[in-house]
This record gives C-alpha cells, sequence and structure tokens, in this order.
C-alpha cells in the first residue's frame, strides 16, 4: 500500500539570534531527521516529553514552519517542491486540530464564520449551500445548527475544541494532525472529545498524526505510536507491541512513570536522573546516553542506528540487539 | 495518627462580579489529620483551587470574600486572625506551592535568596545562617551542587529544578501543612514522577501533613491517603483512595475513574460523562451534576442532596444513598 | 433521564439567550464609564456646534468693528472681543470647525498609513520589518513639532499642509503600535489556522489580524486627536498654521499673547477651548481602552 504521507529525515533547526544585529548564533534543533510514513486511515501516535519536536514535526508537514532539511511526500509528491499556490490548494488535504480551544479560534468571528472559513477560501460553497455545509459540519462534532451564530467566547474548552474539529473536516481531509488535542481540556470532557475523533475518523476515513504527552491517551488513539526524545524517534512500533514490550530503555522509563489510576497498583518505577538535556547543544552519540541506565561506552560516542529489529518495530538503541 | 490539624466547615466563598455571584466555594467541609495527605480533586471551576487559597486567606478581595465558615488550624479559626498574626502563619506554619513553576518564581533574585527569605523572616534567622539552610534545602530535594545552584537565577534552571526550589521554599520552615495546587501538571511525566517521589519521601521526612490540589486521579492514587471529590463548589463525595477507587459512590466519581483511558486495558470507546460544566452563576436547582448524570431521577433535578456520612469514614452527597432519586 | 443528559451534551447555551454581540458588549461597559460618556456627550456637542456654527455665531469671525476691539465680556459680546473687534465667541465656535477636522483628518491619515506599513512589517518580519521600522525609528527620533516645522517650510503655510504635516510626524508612532500588537497576534493559534486551511496573507492580515489589533488602535488613534489639535494649534500660535483672519484656537492663542496683561480673556478663552477639548479626547480614549481591553472583561 502507498503511505499517505512520508517522513524522510525531517530536520528544522531554529536559529537562536544573537548579538546587536541579530547574527545567527547556535541552532535549537529541535527536529532532527526524523523518518516515518502515515498509512490511509490509521492513527499514527506521537509521543515525548516537552521539547522533544513532536509539535514542531506536525506543523512542518503541514508547512506551517519550513523545514531546514529533508523530504515529505504526500500520496508519494514531494510537498516541499511545491509553489506556493499549489501548496494552498494542497492543503484542503491535510488538516490539524490544535491543542488551545481558546487561541485557535478568532474571538472576532462567529462559530459559523469560522467553521465555513475553509469553505470560502477554496471557493466550495456560499451563500445558503455553505450555511446549510456549516450546519451540518456543526451536526457532525455535536454541536447544533443555531450555534453558528455565537462567539467562541460563550462556548466552554470542550465545545470550543469541537467547533476547531467542525473546521479541521469542512474540506474533507485525508490527513488530520490532532496536536494535544486534549490537554487542555477537563478530564469529564476529555473522554467525549476522543470517543468524538474516533467515530469521526469511522465515518470519514481519514488518517490521523496524533500528537499528545499522555502515554495513556495516545495508547488508546493509535494504531501505531513513535516516542521521539530530543528531535528524534527512538522507537516506532504497533501500539500494543511498543506498550507491551518496549525495547528503547527511554521508552521503558516513560512508561513506568505513568501514574496509575490504581491505589493498589505499586508498579516499579524507573526513575530517570536529572532533565532532559538542551536541544540547543544535545549530548554527543545517543542522545538518550546522559540518562541512561543502560549506558554502554558506545553510547555517548557514536549515534545508535534507527533500525527494525523485529518486524515493525523500529527502535534506535545501541543495547538493543 | 487520628490528631486533627485542620477542620474545614461550612466554607463559603463567593466572587462578586457585575453580572452576578459566583459561589466558587459553597460549603465545604473536610478534615486533614497531622502527617496525612489528602487530595482534593476536581475539574476547573470545582473550587478545589479557591478552597486552598481560603485556607491561606489569600482570595482576592475585591471581587472575592469568604462570606460564612470555620477553618480551624491546629486550634485556631484562621478567619478570626489579624492579617499580621495570618502572616506569621502563612510561610511558616502553612505554605503553598503552585502549578506553575515558571511565574511563581521571581526572575530577578537568586534561588538561595528567595528561599532565605521566608528563613529570615519568619525564624529571625541572620542572611549569611539562612543562605546555609536554604542551600541545605536544596540539597533535601535533590538538587545537585546546591551550594553552586543557589546562587543561580531562575531562568538557568529548567522546570523539574524550579518545581524542586519552590517545594525547597515551601518546606523551608518546616510548616505542619503543605498545598500543592496542581504540582506536576506542568510537567512532564518523567519529572513528575521525580517530583512525587521527591514530595512522598520529604513527607515522611518531616512529617508535614499535604492537601493535594489535582485534576489527576492517577496522581491521587499514588499520593494520597483520602480523597476529598469536588463538583461545582461543592464536595460530593470523601472517602479513603482505596476505597475510592475500588467503590466509587457518586455519579461522578464513578464517571470521572471510568473515562480515564488505560494504559493496560484495550477499550473501544471509553466511556463518557455528557455535557459541560455548568455555569455556576446559574446552577440547577436541584443536584449540579443532575443535568449530566445517567442515574439522576426527579428528585435530583428538584432538590439539593447534602454530604452524609455512610460509613466512618465515607460520606456522599447523592439521593443514590439517600433513599432514592425519585 | 438520558433524553435530558443528551439535551445538554451540546450546549450548555440556552438557544433563547440573546445573541452576544461585541458592539453591544462594548457600548455597555463603555456606558458606565461617567467621564467617558460626559467627555462623549461633550465632543458631540462640538460637533454640532463646529456643523452648525453659522447658525450659531452670533458674529461673523472674520470682520469686527474697529470700535469695539478690545472689550471685556459683556451680554453683548459673551466673551468678549478681540484686538480687531471680532467677537471671540463665534470665532471659537468656527474654530472648532478647523481644530476638529485638523484632528480627525490628521489622525485619519496617520492612522492609514501606519497600519499599512505597521502590519506589513509585523507580519512579514525579517528585512521589511527592519528597513521599515529602522525608517519611523529616524522620524521618531526628531521632536514632533521641530519635524512638522521643517515640513512646513516645505510645503509651505496653510491649513491643508498643516493636515499633511501633523500626519507625517505621527504616523511612526501608529505604525510602531500597530506592528507590536501584530506581533503578539500573529501568535496566536487561529493565525496558524487560518494558514492550514488555506488563507492567502493578504486575507490573513486583513480578516484574522487586524480586527484583533483594532482596539489598541481605535484607543492610540482618540489620543491622537488631542495630540493633532495640539500641534495645530502650536504650529498656529507660530504662524504657520491657519492664515488669518481665519479663526483657529492656535492662531487666537498666538495673535492674543500682546495682550495678555490688559485683555487677557483674548488668550484665555481659547485656551480654555483647547484644555476641555484635548482633555475630552483623552478621557474618551481611556474610557475606550477599558471597555475594549478584554483583559478587564469578568
Amino acid at each position: 500500500m502507498q503511505p499517505l504521507l512520508e517522513v524522510k529525515n525531517l530536520t528544522k533547526y531554529f536559529p537562536v539570534k544573537k548579538g546587536l544585529f541579530g547574527r545567527a548564533g547556535s541552532v535549537v534543533k529541535a527536529v532532527d531527521g526524523v523518518n516515518f510514513k502515515i498509512y490511509p486511515g490509521e492513527t499514527m501516535g506521537l509521543v515525548g516529553e516537552s521539547g522533544c519536536g513532536k509539535s514542531t514535526t506536525g506543523r512542518v508537514i503541514l508547512r506551517l514552519l519550513e523545514p531546514t532539511a529533508g523530504e515529505i511526500y504526500f500520496k508519494g509528491k514531494n510537498i516541499l517542491n511545491l509553489p506556493n499556490e499549489e501548496m494552498r490548494r494542497l492543503r484542503q488535504k491535510m488538516q490539524i486540530i490544535f491543542q488551545d480551544p481558546y487561541a485557535s479560534l478568532n474571538p472576532r468571528m462567529t462559530v459559523g464564520q469560522i467553521v465555513g472559513e475553509p469553505l470560502k477560501v477554496f471557493g466550495l460553497a456560499s451563500g445558503a449551500e455553505l450555511e446549510k455545509r456549516v450546519q451540518k459540519l456543526l451536526e457532525y462534532v455535536g454541536l447544533a445548527g443555531y450555534h453558528a451564530r455565537r462567539y467562541p467566547h460563550e462556548f466552554s474548552g470542550g465545545q470550543r475544541q469541537r467547533v476547531g474539529i467542525a473546521r479541521a473536516l469542512a474540506l474533507n481531509p485525508e490527513l488530520i494532525i490532532c496536536d494535544e488535542p486534549v490537554s487542555a481540556l477537563d478530564v469529564s470532557i476529555q473522554s467525549q472529545v476522543l470517543n468524538l475523533l474516533k467515530d469521526l475518523q469511522r465515518e470519514f476515513n481519514f488518517a490521523y498524526l496524533f500528537i499528545a504527552h499522555g502515554l495513556n491517551v495516545v495508547k488508546h488513539m493509535s494504531d501505531r505510536v513513535g516516542v521521539m526524545y530530543l528531535g528524534q524517534m527512538v522507537e516506532l512500533a504497533d501500539a500494543k507491541e511498543l506498550y507491551s514490550t518496549p525495547l528503547h530503555p527511554y521508552t521503558q522509563a516513560l512508561l513506568s512513570a505513568v501514574p496509575v489510576p490504581d491505589p493498589k497498583v505499586k508498579k516499579k518505577r524507573i526513575i530517570l536522573k536529572g532533565d532532559v538535556p538542551s536541544p540547543v547543544n544535545p549530548p554527543s552519540g545517543c542522545r538518550f546516553h546522559t540518562r541512561c541506565f543502560k549506558c554502554l561506552d558506545i553510547c555517548s560516542r557514536q549515534q545508535p542506528e534507527f533500525k527494525e529489529v523485529k518486524p515493525n518495530h523500529w527502535v534506535a538503541c545501541h543495547a538493543v540487539q | 495518627m487520628s490528631d486533627v490539624l485542620l477542620k474545614v466547615e461550612n466554607l463559603k466563598t463567593h466572587f462578586f462580579l457585575d453580572d452576578g455571584v459566583v459561589p466558587a466555594v459553597d460549603g465545604v467541609s473536610f478534615h486533614l489529620n497531622r502527617g496525612e495527605t489528602l487530595a482534593v480533586v476536581g475539574e476547573s471551576g470545582s473550587g478545589k483551587s479557591i478552597t486552598s487559597l481560603s485556607i491561606m486567606r489569600l482570595i482576592p478581595n475585591p471581587p472575592g470574600r469568604i462570606v460564612g465558615g470555620n477553618i480551624q488550624f491546629a486550634g485556631k479559626n484562621l478567619l478570626k486572625l489579624s492579617e499580621k498574626e495570618m502572616r506569621e502563619i502563612r510561610g511558616n506554619r502553612i505554605s503553598m506551592i503552585f502549578q506553575e513553576p515558571m511565574t511563581s518564581l521571581n526572575p530577578v533574585y537568586r534561588v538561595g535568596d528567595q528561599i532565605s527569605e521566608a528563613l529570615i523572616n519568619h525564624q529571625g534567622l541572620k542572611k549569611k545562617e539562612a543562605m546555609e539552610k536554604a542551600i541545605e534545602m536544596l540539597r533535601l530535594t535533590g538538587i545537585p551542587s546546591p551550594e553552586k545552584r543557589a546562587y543561580d537565577f531562575p531562568h538557568q534552571m529548567s522546570g523539574g529544578m524550579r518545581q524542586r526550589v519552590m517545594i525547597a521554599m515551601a518546606l523551608a520552615c518546616r510548616p505542619e501543612l503543605l498545598i500543592a495546587d496542581e504540582p506536576t501538571t506542568a510537567l512532564d511525566v518523567t519529572i513528575q514522577a521525580q517530583i512525587l517521589e521527591l514530595m512522598q519521601e520529604l513527607k515522611e521526612q518531616l512529617n508535614t501533613a499535604i492537601i493535594m490540589i489535582t485534576h489527576d486521579l492517577a496522581v491521587v492514587a499514588e499520593m494520597a491517603d483520602r480523597a476529598v471529590v469536588m463538583y461545582c463548589g461543592k464536595v460530593v463525595e470523601e472517602a479513603p483512595v482505596e476505597e475510592l477507587f475500588e467503590k466509587p459512590l457518586h455519579p461522578y466519581t464513578k464517571g470521572l475513574l471510568a473515562s480515564i483511558p488505560r494504559v493496560e486495558e484495550e477499550m473501544e470507546k471509553l466511556y463518557q460523562i455528557e455535557g459541560t460544566v455548568p455555569n455556576l452563576m446559574h446552577l440547577p436547582r436541584g443536584c449540579a451534576f443532575a443535568p449530566r448524570c445517567p442515574e439522576a431521577g426527579s428528585r435530583c433535578l428538584g432538590a439539593r442532596p447534602q454530604l452524609t456520612p455512610v460509613s466512618p469514614t465515607r460520606k456522599v452527597s447523592c439521593w443514590l444513598v439517600e433513599g432514592g432519586v425519585d | 433521564m438520558s433524553e435530558l443528559a443528551k439535551a445538554t451534551a451540546a450546549g450548555a447555551v440556552p438557544e433563547s439567550m440573546e445573541t452576544y454581540s461585541p458592539v453591544r458588549e462594548f457600548w455597555r461597559r463603555l456606558k458606565k464609564n461617567k467621564l467617558a460618556m460626559t467627555s462623549l456627550i461633550f465632543l458631540a456637542a462640538l460637533t454640532l456646534i463646529a456643523v452648525f456654527a453659522p447658525y450659531i455665531a452670533p458674529y461673523d469671525p472674520t470682520n469686527g468693528v474697529m470700535a469695539d476691539s478690545l472689550q471685556k465680556p459683556s451680554a453683548q459680546h459673551l466673551l468678549g472681543t478681540d484686538e480687531l473687534g471680532r467677537d471671540i465667541l463665534s470665532r471659537i465656535i468656527f474654530g472648532a470647525r478647523i481644530s476638529l477636522r485638523v484632528g480627525l483628518l490628521a489622525v485619519a491619515i496617520a492612522l492609514s498609513i501606519g497600519t499599512v506599513l505597521g502590519s506589513i512589517a509585523g507580519y512579514f518580519g525579517g528585512r521589511i520589518d527592519n528597513l521599515i521600522m529602522r525608517f519611523m525609528d529616524v522620524m521618531l527620533s526628531f521632536p514632533s513639532l521641530l519635524l512638522a516645522i521643517a515640513f512646513m517650510s516645505v510645503l509651505g503655510r496653510g491649513v491643508e499642509n498643516a493636515v499633511i504635516a501633523i500626519s507625517i510626524v505621527t504616523m511612526p508612532e501608529y505604525a510602531r503600535i500597530v506592528r507590536g500588537s501584530v506581533l503578539s497576534v500573529k501568535e496566536n493559534e487561529y493565525v496558524q489556522a487560518a494558514r492550514a486551511i488555506g488563507n492567502r496573507d493578504g486575507a490573513i492580515i486583513l480578516k484574522h489580524i487586524l480586527p484583533n489589533v483594532i482596539a489598541p488602535i481605535i484607543v492610540r488613534g482618540t489620543l491622537g486627536i488631542s495630540t493633532a489639535i495640539l500641534e495645530t494649534a502650536a504650529l498656529g500660535f507660530l504662524g504657520l498654521g491657519v492664515q488669518p483672519p481665519d479663526a483657529e484656537w492656535g492662531t487666537m492663542l498666538g495673535a492674543g499673547r500682546s495682550y495678555m496683561f490688559n485683555a487677557p480673556h483674548l488668550v484665555m478663552f481659547p485656551g480654555i477651548a483647547i484644555t476641555l477639548t484635548v482633555m475630552a479626547f483623552n478621557l474618551l480614549g481611556d474610557g475606550l481602552r477599558d471597555a475594549l481591553d478584554p483583559r478587564l472583561r469578568q
């Protein structure tokens, strides 16, 4: 099967400006050589701690940020070579849902205008037809048609997130990037939105790139999961496989650190030492070696290769055979 | 262990806004024993943070005001104390750590000086002694080479480090009560694990009682001895943590527990609590949770249930346990 | 019971509720501010007076009776007469026309140019930003009145040229404010969202960014009117703005200053007119800022 999206050696450096005239000094290596594929209709999860580059990856794929290097193929076409106008047209097929339902809706527009805007931009509907489509979209996400006349601040966080989802659905995309779609929501609202996202996928059959830091949420949503650390992918496998037999020490530590909502379970925890190092000056060799509990001699010298150690189970670690 | 340190009775903190009164905390009662960890669980708008600010008497006035109730701390009613007496308690016998380690430290002072401040104010230490004590506190919270880091500014530290500094600051005067308001929400999973472990350790070493304000039931399960579940400014359930997770009684608690995706289990669809948290200014006449409750009956819409003991250790506010919903 | 649950699932917003309107909300908040409302009424009255000046003014503002020169306020001439025997009340009434027009026009021009330059600089950043903003910095580094005088010396005297000079020298201020607001609004996710759904840059600036920076612009513009009036007055006082015999408050001040000690009403009343108008615009500006600032919203 041809992948819907293929990312090869994706790299994004942010220059750190220094000095009086803004000369570029060092760079933040936010994403550094990431590879993965997303197939039509599946959900690929991306987990990692803050600063691991997962959100940047999402935005670079949409070219909301321009990558420093690498290739992004959407249905076999390298989108980085596309001229502006063609890229703009391609945006119909790739949409994004943001984390913060407060910041991602223009406060001066009504919900109807927000949801209808993509249709208007591409001239797909206008007048009564547009209104009908907007009503329909609002119904898909569990809102009512009369909500179209209201402004975003009249809604609760969960309802705003529904508006953001409706906007993403408007153009019938084939890939939706969900950037921490529930982490700003209340617990009792999170499950509503997660269920909605799953229901919509079943109905419209698009693929998700699901970016989140909550390991339980990613597990629930994803078919395959990639784990990122300091701008690099350290492990990638089917969700079940990854959570039951994690191979990379970082994945193991991450999974063991998740608190379990059951007071009777006393888990054995791998507590990692120290903090995530700065992406401006990442450690040599394997980037995780400074905190790794299985660190070998070679780890500080040589970067491990990201290789398939079992069918569909990729890992970048010297300690894994 | 049954030595009561803090007793909150029928606390009411209301906010008086232009367009109406918001009963952010409305008749909340609970107690806390010495050395115990109590979790106060709830979503945004449940009043959990306002409850903790009320205990510290840090409610911004206007628009907020404590309009009723009692807060007994070690035999004193905090609400009757003068502002000066209250200042002697704050940061000394009761201290607090906040969610945002970025904004709760003053960026223009060195962290050592910020920890020293409380010691100089409350224990009358000299500047040099206070700094030594501050370094000792930093060591206690597991910060490497504390004699150097004490002279760092907050922006030179990572989020996890800053939260350690906050903890060092809060515990410097050996308070009897530590209020932790979402202490790990802004932190990454691996750092959260470090901080939770640190809090457990310090609690045992210093025998500090902790009120843990959180929305994360997993953190409750890890940390707390007992839990109070709040919804719309009221306590809906109070129970020892093990009993709460084993057999939640209030439909809201049941719903919360059921709606968390779990790593260990496969679930096609998550349980979901329908609807949204109501506006506190226009609460329903009956039980505030009734419009979202799958088990609600006519009685729930008409009258508010009271927090009622159902066993020596458990209390619930629900008509289900008080003689039926209809 | 699940019926009820379903009904509320989507909306805590009941259908019957009055539709929210940003304009109405703003007006409700402004009405509460007594000072701002007083200023608004004062300015509305002033505008009416200016529009209907020929019908309201008791005397011809430009032709006086020499025999009546330098009269103290009396029942006949409520605010007295000037050195040429012209009725001061009538001159102030006609002067309002010029002052208000110059103020509004200068601000309108400065604001439009400033908004365009500021939003381009803020949105695109980089080299364009540097180019525009360094040029603005150069202009801001001169005292504005001095710069206005310099422009007047090139353009020549007269009201129109005064308007142009004032709008040029005040424009960088607006460009800077707009750029600053655009920079912060640009970071909002809804701007990224607008890009993600395929909007062009122009549409993003017009539809998503400018409506969200309009509040500080309106406030600054209102305050700017008073600055423009003051600068017109200053130019008039220096003899560069409005030319005699036309009535303008600053020019009146300038002409009256030689009689300051034996006929103080010649400078007093135009001075009061300037002060009251400037103050009204400032108070209204403050009121608008409070009413438009979403941070103060509860």
